[in-house]
Protein backbone atom coordinates (compact mmCIF):
# COMPACT_ATOMS: atom_id res chain seq x y z
CA UNK A 1 0.00 0.00 0.00
CA UNK A 2 1.35 3.22 -1.56
CA UNK A 3 1.94 5.88 1.94
CA UNK A 4 -0.83 8.13 0.58
CA UNK A 5 -3.47 5.47 0.43
CA UNK A 6 -2.05 5.03 4.49
CA UNK A 7 -2.85 9.03 5.07
CA UNK A 8 -6.39 8.29 3.34
CA UNK A 9 -7.36 5.48 5.50
CA UNK A 10 -6.11 6.40 8.61
CA UNK A 11 -7.08 9.94 8.61
CA UNK A 12 -10.71 9.27 7.42
CA UNK A 13 -11.35 6.54 9.94
CA UNK A 14 -9.73 9.18 13.07
CA UNK A 15 -12.06 11.74 11.54
CA UNK A 16 -15.17 9.56 11.54
CA UNK A 17 -14.48 8.52 14.66
CA UNK A 18 -13.66 12.16 16.27
CA UNK A 19 -17.03 13.35 14.65
CA UNK A 20 -18.84 10.32 16.14
CA UNK A 21 -16.88 10.88 19.41
CA UNK A 22 -19.70 14.03 20.32
CA UNK A 23 -22.82 12.16 19.23
CA UNK A 24 -22.50 8.55 20.23
CA UNK A 25 -20.50 8.30 23.68
CA UNK A 26 -20.07 11.86 24.99
CA UNK A 27 -24.32 12.65 24.72
CA UNK A 28 -24.55 15.90 26.00
CA UNK A 29 -22.27 15.79 28.68
CA UNK A 30 -19.49 19.30 28.48
CA UNK A 31 -16.36 18.63 27.79
CA UNK A 32 -14.01 19.67 30.46
CA UNK A 33 -12.72 23.98 30.12
CA UNK A 34 -9.74 23.10 30.32
CA UNK A 35 -9.49 20.34 27.61
CA UNK A 36 -11.93 22.75 25.36
CA UNK A 37 -9.51 25.95 25.81
CA UNK A 38 -6.76 23.75 24.37
CA UNK A 39 -8.32 22.11 21.38
CA UNK A 40 -10.16 25.65 20.47
CA UNK A 41 -6.82 26.78 20.12
CA UNK A 42 -5.33 23.74 17.82
CA UNK A 43 -6.50 25.18 14.75
CA UNK A 44 -5.13 28.15 14.78
CA UNK A 45 -1.65 27.02 15.71
CA UNK A 46 -1.90 24.22 13.08
CA UNK A 47 -3.30 26.34 10.41
CA UNK A 48 -0.15 28.92 10.75
CA UNK A 49 2.15 26.57 11.40
CA UNK A 50 1.24 25.36 7.77
CA UNK A 51 0.86 28.57 6.51
CA UNK A 52 5.02 29.52 7.27
CA UNK A 53 6.05 26.20 6.34
CA UNK A 54 4.17 25.61 3.51
CA UNK A 55 5.64 29.05 2.33
CA UNK A 56 9.00 28.96 3.71
CA UNK A 57 10.02 25.38 4.21
CA UNK A 58 12.01 23.29 1.14
CA UNK A 59 12.97 19.94 2.59
CA UNK A 60 14.44 20.89 5.77
CA UNK A 61 15.53 24.51 4.82
CA UNK A 62 14.51 27.79 5.05
CA UNK A 63 13.97 29.55 1.95
CA UNK A 64 12.68 32.61 0.31
CA UNK A 65 10.75 32.24 -3.16
CA UNK A 66 8.20 32.98 -5.43
CA UNK A 67 5.71 31.40 -2.82
CA UNK A 68 6.30 34.37 -0.72
CA UNK A 69 5.05 36.50 -3.44
CA UNK A 70 2.17 34.25 -3.90
CA UNK A 71 0.76 34.66 -0.42
CA UNK A 72 1.31 38.24 -0.50
CA UNK A 73 -1.01 38.32 -3.45
CA UNK A 74 -2.93 36.24 -0.97
CA UNK A 75 -2.89 38.45 1.64
CA UNK A 76 -4.70 41.12 -0.50
CA UNK A 77 -6.81 38.96 -1.76
CA UNK A 78 -8.33 38.03 1.46
CA UNK A 79 -8.24 41.65 2.19
CA UNK A 80 -10.81 42.47 -0.60
CA UNK A 81 -13.05 39.40 0.38
CA UNK A 82 -12.05 37.79 -2.15
CA UNK A 83 -13.74 33.80 -1.90
CA UNK A 84 -11.37 31.51 -1.19
CA UNK A 85 -11.03 29.76 -4.90
CA UNK A 86 -10.39 33.38 -5.91
CA UNK A 87 -7.85 33.57 -3.67
CA UNK A 88 -5.94 30.34 -4.22
CA UNK A 89 -5.94 31.35 -8.27
CA UNK A 90 -4.42 34.60 -7.24
CA UNK A 91 -1.81 33.05 -5.27
CA UNK A 92 -0.92 30.42 -7.91
CA UNK A 93 -0.52 33.10 -10.99
CA UNK A 94 1.59 35.68 -8.49
CA UNK A 95 3.74 32.90 -8.20
CA UNK A 96 3.89 31.72 -11.79
CA UNK A 97 4.11 35.46 -12.58
CA UNK A 98 7.14 36.40 -10.52
CA UNK A 99 8.69 32.92 -11.68
CA UNK A 100 8.03 33.48 -15.50
CA UNK A 101 9.51 37.16 -15.48
CA UNK A 102 12.54 35.85 -13.35
CA UNK A 103 11.69 37.98 -10.09
CA UNK A 104 12.08 35.26 -7.74
CA UNK A 105 12.89 31.14 -7.72
CA UNK B 1 -43.62 8.35 8.41
CA UNK B 2 -39.99 8.73 10.00
CA UNK B 3 -40.08 12.15 8.95
CA UNK B 4 -42.67 14.09 10.36
CA UNK B 5 -43.80 17.67 8.09
CA UNK B 6 -41.74 19.55 10.33
CA UNK B 7 -38.50 17.66 10.28
CA UNK B 8 -38.91 17.64 6.25
CA UNK B 9 -39.35 20.89 6.27
CA UNK B 10 -36.44 21.90 7.85
CA UNK B 11 -33.81 19.53 6.17
CA UNK B 12 -35.17 21.35 2.92
CA UNK B 13 -34.52 24.98 4.86
CA UNK B 14 -31.12 23.39 6.01
CA UNK B 15 -30.31 22.59 2.00
CA UNK B 16 -31.56 25.92 0.93
CA UNK B 17 -29.77 27.51 3.40
CA UNK B 18 -26.77 26.14 2.51
CA UNK B 19 -26.44 26.34 -1.55
CA UNK B 20 -24.54 29.57 -1.25
CA UNK B 21 -22.27 28.04 0.69
CA UNK B 22 -22.30 24.52 -1.31
CA UNK B 23 -20.57 26.39 -4.02
CA UNK B 24 -17.75 27.40 -2.53
CA UNK B 25 -17.29 24.41 -0.93
CA UNK B 26 -17.36 22.17 -4.03
CA UNK B 27 -14.96 24.73 -5.82
CA UNK B 28 -12.91 24.03 -2.48
CA UNK B 29 -13.48 20.86 -3.28
CA UNK B 30 -11.93 20.98 -6.94
CA UNK B 31 -9.10 22.57 -5.56
CA UNK B 32 -8.13 20.04 -2.89
CA UNK B 33 -8.93 17.31 -5.98
CA UNK B 34 -6.12 19.02 -8.28
CA UNK B 35 -3.69 19.42 -5.52
CA UNK B 36 -3.64 15.89 -4.09
CA UNK B 37 -2.84 14.39 -7.48
CA UNK B 38 -0.67 17.14 -8.97
CA UNK B 39 1.47 17.79 -5.64
CA UNK B 40 1.10 15.29 -3.14
CA UNK B 41 1.05 12.35 -5.14
CA UNK B 42 -2.34 10.86 -4.22
CA UNK B 43 -4.03 8.76 -6.46
CA UNK B 44 -7.38 10.05 -7.68
CA UNK B 45 -9.54 7.33 -6.06
CA UNK B 46 -7.56 8.11 -2.97
CA UNK B 47 -8.30 11.81 -3.20
CA UNK B 48 -12.13 11.18 -3.28
CA UNK B 49 -12.22 8.42 -0.55
CA UNK B 50 -10.62 11.14 1.53
CA UNK B 51 -12.99 13.78 0.84
CA UNK B 52 -16.05 10.85 1.53
CA UNK B 53 -14.63 9.96 4.83
CA UNK B 54 -12.55 12.57 6.04
CA UNK B 55 -14.86 15.72 5.00
CA UNK B 56 -13.11 18.15 6.45
CA UNK B 57 -10.92 20.76 4.29
CA UNK B 58 -8.25 22.25 6.19
CA UNK B 59 -7.26 18.46 7.83
CA UNK B 60 -7.44 16.97 3.95
CA UNK B 61 -5.18 20.30 2.82
CA UNK B 62 -2.87 19.57 5.68
CA UNK B 63 -2.36 16.03 5.21
CA UNK B 64 -2.08 17.20 1.42
CA UNK B 65 0.70 19.39 1.97
CA UNK B 66 2.79 17.64 4.14
CA UNK B 67 3.08 14.67 1.66
CA UNK B 68 3.48 17.11 -1.07
CA UNK B 69 6.54 18.66 0.88
CA UNK B 70 7.99 14.94 1.09
CA UNK B 71 7.00 14.88 4.65
CA UNK B 72 6.41 11.26 6.87
CA UNK B 73 3.27 9.57 6.83
CA UNK B 74 2.99 9.96 10.41
CA UNK B 75 3.23 13.95 10.53
CA UNK B 76 0.87 13.63 7.58
CA UNK B 77 -1.81 11.59 10.01
CA UNK B 78 -0.96 13.65 13.37
CA UNK B 79 -1.43 17.10 11.64
CA UNK B 80 -4.38 16.48 10.09
CA UNK B 81 -6.36 14.52 13.03
CA UNK B 82 -5.33 17.34 15.51
CA UNK B 83 -6.95 19.86 13.30
CA UNK B 84 -9.81 17.76 13.76
CA UNK B 85 -9.58 17.66 17.10
CA UNK B 86 -11.90 20.54 17.19
CA UNK B 87 -14.88 18.08 16.20
CA UNK B 88 -14.82 16.91 19.62
CA UNK B 89 -16.37 19.69 20.93
CA UNK B 90 -18.53 20.77 18.35
CA UNK B 91 -19.61 17.20 17.90
CA UNK B 92 -20.52 17.09 21.99
CA UNK B 93 -22.76 20.59 21.36
CA UNK B 94 -24.93 19.01 19.29
CA UNK B 95 -25.34 15.70 20.54
CA UNK B 96 -28.36 16.56 22.35
CA UNK B 97 -30.15 17.07 19.54
CA UNK B 98 -29.62 13.96 17.19
CA UNK B 99 -32.04 11.50 17.51
CA UNK B 100 -31.71 7.48 16.74
CA UNK B 101 -29.55 4.94 17.78
CA UNK B 102 -25.50 4.22 17.83
CA UNK B 103 -25.65 3.34 14.32
CA UNK B 104 -27.78 6.39 13.33
CA UNK B 105 -25.83 9.26 15.31
CA UNK B 106 -22.64 8.03 14.26
CA UNK B 107 -23.71 8.70 10.25
CA UNK B 108 -25.34 12.16 11.54
CA UNK B 109 -22.26 13.11 13.98
CA UNK B 110 -20.35 12.54 9.92
CA UNK B 111 -22.58 15.65 8.36
CA UNK B 112 -21.67 17.92 11.73
CA UNK B 113 -18.89 20.15 9.88
CA UNK B 114 -17.55 24.26 10.28
CA UNK B 115 -20.63 25.11 7.96
CA UNK B 116 -23.77 22.84 8.47
CA UNK B 117 -23.06 23.47 12.48
CA UNK B 118 -23.07 27.13 11.83
CA UNK B 119 -26.40 26.88 9.65
CA UNK B 120 -28.22 25.24 12.55
CA UNK B 121 -27.32 27.30 15.60
CA UNK B 122 -30.13 28.88 16.80
CA UNK B 123 -27.94 31.22 18.80
CA UNK B 124 -29.02 30.25 22.32
CA UNK B 125 -26.83 27.18 22.52
CA UNK B 126 -29.45 25.07 20.65
CA UNK B 127 -29.29 23.69 17.32
CA UNK B 128 -31.72 22.69 14.49
CA UNK B 129 -31.06 18.89 13.93
CA UNK B 130 -33.25 18.99 10.39
CA UNK B 131 -31.17 21.69 9.16
CA UNK B 132 -27.79 20.67 10.22
CA UNK B 133 -28.69 17.00 8.44
CA UNK B 134 -29.73 19.32 5.25
CA UNK B 135 -27.30 21.22 5.31
CA UNK B 136 -24.53 18.79 5.92
CA UNK B 137 -25.80 16.49 3.24
CA UNK B 138 -25.65 18.99 0.21
CA UNK B 139 -22.66 20.63 1.61
CA UNK B 140 -20.75 16.48 1.76
CA UNK B 141 -22.40 16.63 -2.30
CA UNK B 142 -20.40 19.34 -3.12
CA UNK B 143 -17.49 18.52 -1.53
CA UNK B 144 -17.38 14.95 -2.86
CA UNK B 145 -18.51 16.01 -6.50
CA UNK B 146 -15.86 19.32 -6.68
CA UNK B 147 -13.02 16.63 -5.34
CA UNK B 148 -14.07 14.58 -8.53
CA UNK B 149 -13.80 16.88 -11.12
CA UNK B 150 -10.79 18.39 -9.30
CA UNK B 151 -8.79 15.35 -9.70
CA UNK B 152 -10.24 14.81 -13.62
CA UNK B 153 -8.84 17.95 -14.17
CA UNK B 154 -5.56 18.25 -12.20
CA UNK B 155 -4.54 14.81 -14.24
CA UNK B 156 -4.88 17.03 -16.94
CA UNK B 157 -2.27 19.89 -15.18
CA UNK B 158 1.14 19.68 -15.73
CA UNK B 159 4.39 20.83 -13.45
CA UNK B 160 3.07 22.43 -10.97
CA UNK B 161 5.88 24.70 -10.03
CA UNK B 162 5.80 26.09 -13.50
CA UNK B 163 2.33 26.96 -12.88
CA UNK B 164 2.67 28.19 -8.84
CA UNK B 165 0.34 25.55 -7.45
CA UNK B 166 3.40 25.47 -4.66
CA UNK B 167 1.96 28.68 -3.73
CA UNK B 168 -1.74 27.53 -3.35
CA UNK B 169 -1.00 25.78 -0.14
CA UNK B 170 0.11 28.81 1.94
CA UNK B 171 -2.90 30.71 0.66
CA UNK B 172 -5.42 27.83 1.05
CA UNK B 173 -4.12 27.90 4.70
CA UNK B 174 -4.11 31.73 4.92
CA UNK B 175 -7.67 31.95 4.28
CA UNK B 176 -8.31 29.40 6.25
CA UNK B 177 -6.54 30.55 9.27
CA UNK B 178 -8.26 34.44 9.10
CA UNK B 179 -11.44 32.61 9.62
CA UNK B 180 -10.27 31.45 12.72
CA UNK B 181 -8.61 34.27 14.75
CA UNK B 182 -11.76 35.07 16.66
CA UNK B 183 -9.35 36.36 19.66
CA UNK B 184 -6.84 37.60 21.04
CA UNK B 185 -5.72 34.20 22.59
CA UNK B 186 -6.48 32.24 18.88
CA UNK B 187 -3.70 35.34 17.52
CA UNK B 188 -1.20 34.16 20.35
CA UNK B 189 -1.67 30.81 19.32
CA UNK B 190 -1.46 31.28 15.58
CA UNK B 191 1.98 33.84 15.93
CA UNK B 192 3.57 31.01 18.53
CA UNK B 193 2.70 27.82 16.43
CA UNK B 194 4.19 29.39 13.27
CA UNK B 195 7.23 30.32 15.28
CA UNK B 196 7.44 26.52 16.87
CA UNK B 197 7.52 25.68 13.04
CA UNK B 198 9.83 27.75 11.58
CA UNK B 199 12.06 26.91 14.47
CA UNK B 200 12.33 23.20 13.95
CA UNK B 201 12.32 23.52 9.94
CA UNK B 202 16.19 22.62 10.01
CA UNK B 203 16.28 20.04 12.76
CA UNK B 204 13.07 17.77 11.70
CA UNK B 205 11.95 15.57 8.98
CA UNK B 206 9.26 17.52 7.19
CA UNK B 207 5.63 17.74 9.03
CA UNK B 208 7.14 16.90 12.38
CA UNK B 209 7.59 21.17 12.86
CA UNK B 210 3.90 21.15 12.26
CA UNK B 211 2.64 18.62 14.51
CA UNK B 212 5.06 20.37 17.22
CA UNK B 213 3.01 23.47 16.86
CA UNK B 214 -0.16 22.00 18.23
CA UNK B 215 1.93 22.57 21.50
CA UNK B 216 1.27 26.57 21.17
CA UNK B 217 -2.15 25.32 22.39
CA UNK B 218 -1.13 24.87 25.57
CA UNK B 219 -1.76 28.45 26.27
CA UNK B 220 -5.37 27.42 26.72
CA UNK B 221 -4.39 26.41 29.94
CA UNK B 222 -3.17 29.76 30.68
CA UNK B 223 -6.54 30.83 33.18
CA UNK B 224 -7.17 34.23 32.39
Amino acid sequence: MSEAWLVVLAVGAGTMVIKAAGPVVMGGRPLPPDVSGVVALLAPALLAALVATATLAQGSALVVDARLIGLGAAAVALLLRAPVLAVVIVAALAAGAARALGVAP
Amino acid sequence: MADSPPIRFELRRGVVTAAPLAVAVGLFGVSFGVLAVTTAGFAAPAAVLMSMTTFAGSAQFAAASVMAAGGQTTAAIAAALLLNARYVPIGVSVARYLSGNSAVRFLKGQLVVDESWAIAARGDGSFNPGRLLGAGLLLWIAWVGGTVIGVLGGEALGNPAVLGLDAAFPALFLALLVGQLRSRRATTAAVLGAAIALSLVGFTPPGVPIVAAAAAALIGLVRR
